[in-house]
């Protein structure tokens, strides 16, 4: 019994010891700020920087590679002190979320074809841009919602993709993974929106989705003085740089692709959790 | 000699005895401007213009490019996105008829391609709009212009026509075997190759004797019968079946000293030259369970569905899918909006009970599409990766090389719908290898600017 214990004991001391040596001579310099900006970062590795994760990013930071607030993520005062660890100083940006520019679910929106294939909306979109009537339509099966770290797109049970704005940190991953291009980044104050991204003219909008924008204009036409709301190409758009804030405007709209929606909750305190 | 891999459908080639029949003139023509793989040409005509038949009403742009031509006189009633047999809208020319056909003033008969330059025989080609009438719609002038380093030696004539259901060719060398085999003498000119070899599948052994017995004397062609299997007519697989030759991986016929043309292109770059008549018809065969009367036809290109169909009698009550094509490579068609364009070989109606949606189940580690894959791809393990969106690692099985003959998933006892997942991991890779380009740029750039300050 005594002989195997000190055996064993031995091996590992032995062992612990070659260990402690080779970390002293293979120690790879960091610098201390890199672990420093890492620890402040939010640590989801998302990606949405444009690196492999948050240690990478730090690195970048740290080279000047990257700017301090190029974290989506972060929230204000997060940016602030990555910036100070570097001895930088970022401006205040106000705070988004992300916005499906659709609501065509399968209720409203009508289809060209039956598609059984992978559920997969970039591999829908291959098989003429996908089985929605509408070309650019929602295809619903949730590419967006795999790019998310931070489960902040459901899936409505009639087939389209929304976001939970109370999760979002607009880090970008849903919008670069929609092969439709239908997703927007936008300010979280934003409370008027124009989901529809159908450019075709107002009888063939109407034929594939009841909630599409027919580019009626009767938006606009309420603002006549004012760029806010302008038709291009027969679809609505918002300026969110002078975002309305009307409710009643919303009510206009003869299709309900122009919605009301309150102001989501800054984005500060789901990054810190 | 036989290429690995490969099946044996059902071959339905029902319409084989069917003469070519020519498609009565219509009310209305829907010519897509983008109908060969390259650059869509420059429109040249405007709503109310009146066009004569083979009129252009395109211009290439670039060496890629070919223009398209009016199938018939009339008047352009709007140049629109307009349904496209590939599933988008494109950009067409619609054509209401006057029912005059009259032809354009313009045309340039060349004469006899024997005593012509190969450069000319190119421009007529190309001015041609004659794209490969295989399917795949490459610019048949392109083909014809390898690059100087390429020694090509070898002209193949494709005739396998390995796609079930379709009969197109196979008339088409019956019908027009000294059309075929001039044709065959005209791009061994443009070539400058002295050698041609006829592939054609065992079970068409009167094609075979009919384009022999047709050969010119000047023509030096050897006739070759081969095994009946799918895949036979993919140009890989041909060559490799007639003379052993392996293209490489990513490579082209070229790269191995060959340039494959179908038997219709054959006969389309001889009318080009002999008669100046630019492509604007192709044969077709339109088949079937759910077609009321078969036919092999000489359609206009241009042709919308739905006239089509109602010539060959209509489709049945029981018709559950409309397909492009033959059924292993076809393209099905959700929109009867669509016309038949040049790339359309068929048009095959299937009953609903033959048209069966399976969903596809999970890999069972068979190995059937490992035999079946005539690449030698492992199409199991490729899927399962595709199917876990890991496409980064598609590279290392080779995706690119999958032709998407359809040959995994016809095997597959779990009905997996591999080609998808090959096509979007092809898109997908492509992507992987883009993007991994533009950073080693920008890396270099980088560390350009870097050094220098």
């Amino acid at each position: 019994m005594l002989v195997p214990t000190v055996v064993l004991s031995g091996i590992g001391l032995l062992s612990g010891l070659g260990l402690a040596l080779a970390a002293r001579a293979f120690a790879v310099e960091t610098d201390p700020r890199q672990e420093k900006i890492a620890e402040a970062l939010p640590g989801a590795n998302c990606g949405g920087c444009g690196y492999a994760g948050c240690g990478d990013f730090a690195g970048a930071v740290v080279r000047g590679d990257a700017k301090p607030d190029d974290c989506p993520v972060c929230d204000q005062e997060t940016r602030r002190l990555v910036a100070s660890i570097v001895g930088l100083t970022v401006q205040d940006r106000a705070p988004q979320v992300a916005l499906i520019l659709c609501q065509g679910g399968d209720d409203v929106a009508a289809k060209k074809y039956r598609y059984n294939g992978l559920a997969s909306c970039a591999s829908a979109a291959l098989l003429g841009g996908g089985d929605k009537l509408c070309g650019a339509g929602c295809l619903g099966l949730g590419d967006c919602q795999r790019a998310c770290a931070f489960g902040a797109v459901e899936m409505t049970p009639s087939g389209v993709a929304r976001i939970i704005p109370a999760r979002c940190t607009a880090c970008g991953q849903c919008v670069a993974a929609c092969p439709k291009d239908l997703i927007k980044l936008v300010p979280a104050e934003a409370t008027i929106h124009v989901l529809c991204s159908n450019h075709d003219r107002g009888p063939a909008a109407k034929k594939a989705c009841t909630v599409a924008c027919l580019g009626c204009k009767k938006c606009e036409k309420s603002f006549a003085e004012d760029p806010r709301i302008k038709v291009a190409d027969f679809l609505a758009y918002i300026d969110y740089e002078h975002a309305p804030v009307d409710p009643a405007l919303a009510a206009l709209c003869p299709t309900g692709a122009l919605v009301y929606r309150a102001a989501a909750a800054p984005a500060a305190e789901r990054t810190s959790s | 000699m036989k290429f690995s891999g490969g099946v044996h459908p059902a071959y339905h080639k029902d319409t084989a005895g069917l003469q070519i029949e020519a498609m009565p003139l219509l009310h209305r023509y829907v010519v897509p401007i983008a109908q060969h793989l390259g650059a869509p040409g420059k429109v040249l005509v405007a709503k109310g213009d009146r066009v004569a038949r083979w009129q252009p009403l395109s211009e290439p742009v670039g060496f890629v490019s070919v223009p398209v031509h009016a199938p018939t006189s009339g008047t352009v009633k709007q140049v629109a996105a307009l349904p496209h047999p590939l599933g988008r809208p494109m950009l067409a020319v619609e054509i209401e008829s006057d029912g005059e056909d009259r032809p354009w003033e313009g045309l340039a008969p060349l004469g006899d391609w024997r005593t012509l330059d190969p450069a000319a025989l190119r421009r007529a080609i190309q001015a041609a709009g004659v794209v490969g009438l295989g399917g795949a719609t490459f610019p048949t002038h392109v083909k014809l212009s390898p690059p100087a380093e390429k020694k090509v030696d070898l002209l193949v004539l494709n005739g396998a026509e390995c796609e079930p259901y379709l009969t197109a060719d196979h008339r088409v060398m019956l019908e027009q075997a000294a059309e075929v085999m001039e044709g065959v003498g005209l791009m061994m000119r443009v070539l400058g190759v002295s050698r041609a070899c006829v592939g054609i599948e065992s079970n068409k052994p009167d094609a075979l004797a009919a384009l022999r017995r047709a050969c010119p004397a000047d023509v030096a062609a050897e006739f070759v019968l081969l095994e009946t299997k799918y895949p036979q007519g993919s140009e890989k697989h041909l060559i490799y079946a007639l003379c052993g030759r392996r293209v490489p991986p990513g490579g082209l016929p070229m790269d191995v000293g060959c340039v494959v043309q179908n038997v219709g292109t054959a006969v389309a770059c001889l009318e080009a030259v002999r008669d100046g008549l630019p492509m604007t018809e192709r044969v077709a065969t339109v088949t079937g369970a759910a077609i009321n009367v078969p036919h092999n036809l000489r359609v206009r290109v241009g042709a919308p569905l739905l006239d089509v169909l109602a010539h060959c009698g209509g489709v049945t009550p029981d018709v559950g899918k409309v397909i492009f094509g033959g059924p292993m490579m076809g393209i099905g068609q959700f929109d009867m909006d669509v016309p038949l364009i040049k790339g359309t070989s068929g048009v095959l109606c299937l009953r609903d009970d033959e048209a069966v949606l399976y969903e596809g189940g999970p890999c069972i580690r068979c190995g059937a599409c490992v035999d079946a894959c005539p690449m030698g791809l492992v199409p199991s393990a490729m899927g399962l990766i595709a199917e876990r969106f890991r496409f980064e690692e598609l590279g290392d099985w080779h995706v690119l090389d999958c032709i998407e003959c359809g040959s995994c998933a016809y095997v597959c006892p779990s009905r997996r719908p591999l080609v998808q997942h090959f096509k979007r991991g092809k898109a997908e890779w492509r992507d992987i290898l883009e993007e991994r380009r533009a950073r080693t740029e920008r890396d270099a750039k980088r560390a350009e600017t870097a050094a220098t300050a």
